[in-house]
């Protein structure tokens, strides 16, 4: 399997969407560089809208994440609802 | 910020589909060949375009929007940063070299970047990669922009960055980087793409902005920091942008298969050349480092690029070749063009130094197999000289690599104490090489790269002098001449960080800026 990364800035706008990520993928590793924070997971990592929304406590467009997104890898299949970031070997 | 999401009628994939092939139309009175004259000579082979599927499903109007937002958010630092003498800040004025590399090297490609998207946007019959090229073109002349903005700051106070574009197009190293586009921009608009979307930001550009973003706020530059985190969000749209060519391309058609590997060999070797820069940049001139070169390529190249080629090879894409040599070369590259930075640093817009005792020693730790036996004993030799005064400023120009444009300066693969050399005669003149992989990118275009403009070439042809010299009067000095043409002051702009006027402003400001004075 390999490993899907997703890169977000590290500030208050992301703090909610950092831990929706975590709570959703257990299986991710948090990891912390200056300034910005790196998820990695094997495989498949989801970003679920619903998740993010419970923790922010109002609507939440997935297309928000482009304002603090930094970088990502793998193949990105994105809905209404979720974003996925998936390797197919 | 204020950005409710609002009930929609429409789901995002439908929504997609209407605000980009839903304004397309086909031509009744003009031929499909005259209006889109470039789409078929490279050979590749479409059958149907809205096969296309643009994986962020961003229309132009969701696109303005957070643009907007991020671009509020950026000159709400900017001026923060200007208005607290944020440059100060940073760790030591050595750290402004980088910002130096940067805008003179690295921004002016974003502008042609944004060319050759609005350009191939343009000669796209499908209206999916239209929109996306569009929305590139537009993100690469924001990134030229916000760069000029945030540095502009720092040429204020610093030497060196007074006029990037000039030096863009003239200093000798700043070819690398600039031929490197030219080069994708004069190509076809199916090879572009390949070049910039696929191997430049797919495969390489967390190499460039992941590390040295990083290492900008790691080291107190919140203005870069944020410019380049800026321009990085959009960075994710263009390497999404990038690997949906490959698989559009590829799955359209198995002729296409051969096409894109070639293109793909030759545009990861090409890429992997300019960051020679970076390389050097994260391993010696960030005073505070974030990881090392090696570590870099090891984590962004070898781990994702490795499932990223794992991935492809279900269309028969295999990991380019010249990997091989670049695994040899990693322990290598950045002390190299380090050296050689040192050696020539009469010539360059930015200081160059010597390791200290601490940095050394790191490089030692990141670099067992190579630091010691073949830096370390160089680096000590030329501290040495300089403590007596003897600083060595290399005066002889060297042989370029016709193709990538840097000095033969690079090792034989696997043999770290050999130049390696390579050449090829060519309608009866010679052309020379780094590697063989530049070698066999030039024979496979030789008439695209007998055209370059090398600059050793240029100054030895008399071409890079200012208007009305005369190189017969006696005691002509080249290199003053050359400098001239460059727009350098000999003494400020150049030479070694030791002893600069940078270095003594900035003692001096960050002095009063802590003390009462
Ligand atoms: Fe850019
Ligand atoms: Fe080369």
């Amino acid at each position: 399997m390999s490993t899907v990364f997703i890169a977000l800035q590290t500030n208050e706008d992301t703090r909610p969407i950092i831990e929706a990520i975590v709570a959703d993928n257990p299986h991710a590793r948090l990891n912390e560089q200056p300034a910005m924070v790196k998820i990695d997971a094997e495989g498949k990592l989801v970003v679920r809208r619903s998740s993010i929304e419970e923790l922010l406590g109002r609507d939440f467009d997935l297309q928000e994440l482009h304002i603090n997104l930094i970088s990502l890898s793998g193949n990105i299949d994105e809905s209404d609802d979720e974003l996925t970031l998936s390797w197919n070997a | 910020m204020d950005m409710q999401a609002s009930k929609k009628k429409l789901g995002l994939k439908e929504r997609y589909q209407v605000m980009t092939r839903g304004l397309d139309w086909t031509p009744s009175y003009q031929k499909m060949e005259d209006i889109y004259p470039y789409v078929a000579y490279e050979g590749i082979k479409i059958h149907d375009w809205d096969k296309w599927e643009d994986p962020f499903r961003l229309t132009m109007d969701a696109y303005w929007k957070y643009q907007a937002e991020k671009e509020r958010k950026l000159y709400a630092i900017i001026d923060a940063y200007a208005q607290n003498n944020g440059h100060l800040g940073v760790t030591d004025a050595r750290y402004i070299n980088t910002v130096k590399l940067f805008i003179s090297g690295i921004s002016p490609l974003e502008y042609v970047a944004h060319r050759g998207f609005t350009h191939v946007g343009r000669q796209f019959p499908g209206a999916g990669p239209r929109v996306a090229c569009l929305m590139q073109s537009l993100d690469e002349i924001r990134h030229a922009q916000t760069q000029v903005h945030s540095i502009s700051n720092y040429n204020k106070y610093y030497n060196g960055v007074h006029d990037f574009h000039h030096a863009h197009d003239r200093i000798w190293f700043l070819s690398v980087p600039k031929s490197f586009f030219d080069d994708a921009i004069t190509a076809g608009p199916f090879e572009f793409m390949v070049a910039i979307g696929f191997s430049f930001e797919y495969v390489l550009t967390n190499l460039l902005f992941v590390p040295f973003v990083s290492g900008a706020a790691y080291n107190g530059d919140m203005g870069t920091m944020t410019f380049g985190f800026s321009a990085q969000s959009d960075e994710a749209r263009h390497m999404t942008l990038g690997l949906e060519v490959i698989k559009f391309i590829l799955e359209q058609d198995p002729d296409n298969l051969p096409i894109v590997q070639r293109w793909i060999d030759k545009w990861t070797w090409r890429g992997y050349r300019v960051l020679t820069l970076v390389a050097m940049m994260m391993d010696y001139m960030l005073p505070k480092r974030t990881m090392s070169w090696k570590e870099a390529w090891e984590v962004y190249f070898e781990e994702n690029g490795g499932a990223l080629f794992k991935d492809l090879a279900r269309y028969g894409i295999t990991m380019p070749k010249c990997a091989e040599q670049i695994a040899l070369e990693k322990d290598h590259l950045s002390h190299q063009a380090w050296s050689t930075f040192y050696n020539y640093g009469a010539a360059t817009n930015f200081h160059t130094w010597m390791p200290d005792e601490d940095e050394m020693a790191w490089l030692t730790a990141k670099y067992p197999e190579s630091f010691d036996k073949h830096y370390r004993p160089r680096y000590e030799y030329w501290r040495e000289q300089a403590a007596k005064g003897n600083r060595f400023y290399n005066k002889t120009l060297p042989m370029l690599c016709q193709t990538c444009q840097i000095p033969l300066v690079f090792t034989e693969p696997g043999d770290p104490t050999k130049i390696c050399y390579r050449e090829v005669d060519f309608k009866d003149e010679k052309y020379h090489f780094c590697s063989d992989h530049c070698k066999a990118i030039f024979e496979h275009e030789p008439e695209k790269y007998v055209q370059a403009w090398m600059p050793v070439h240029q100054i030895y042809q008399g071409n890079c002098f200012p208007e009305g010299t005369d190189p017969t009067v006696e005691g002509f000095d080249p290199l003053a001449a050359v400098l001239k043409y460059y727009h350098l002051e000999h003494g400020r702009d150049n030479l070694d960080f030791e002893g600069s006027e940078d270095q003594k402003n900035f003692d001096e400001w960050r002095g009063m800026a802590t003390k009462n004075v």
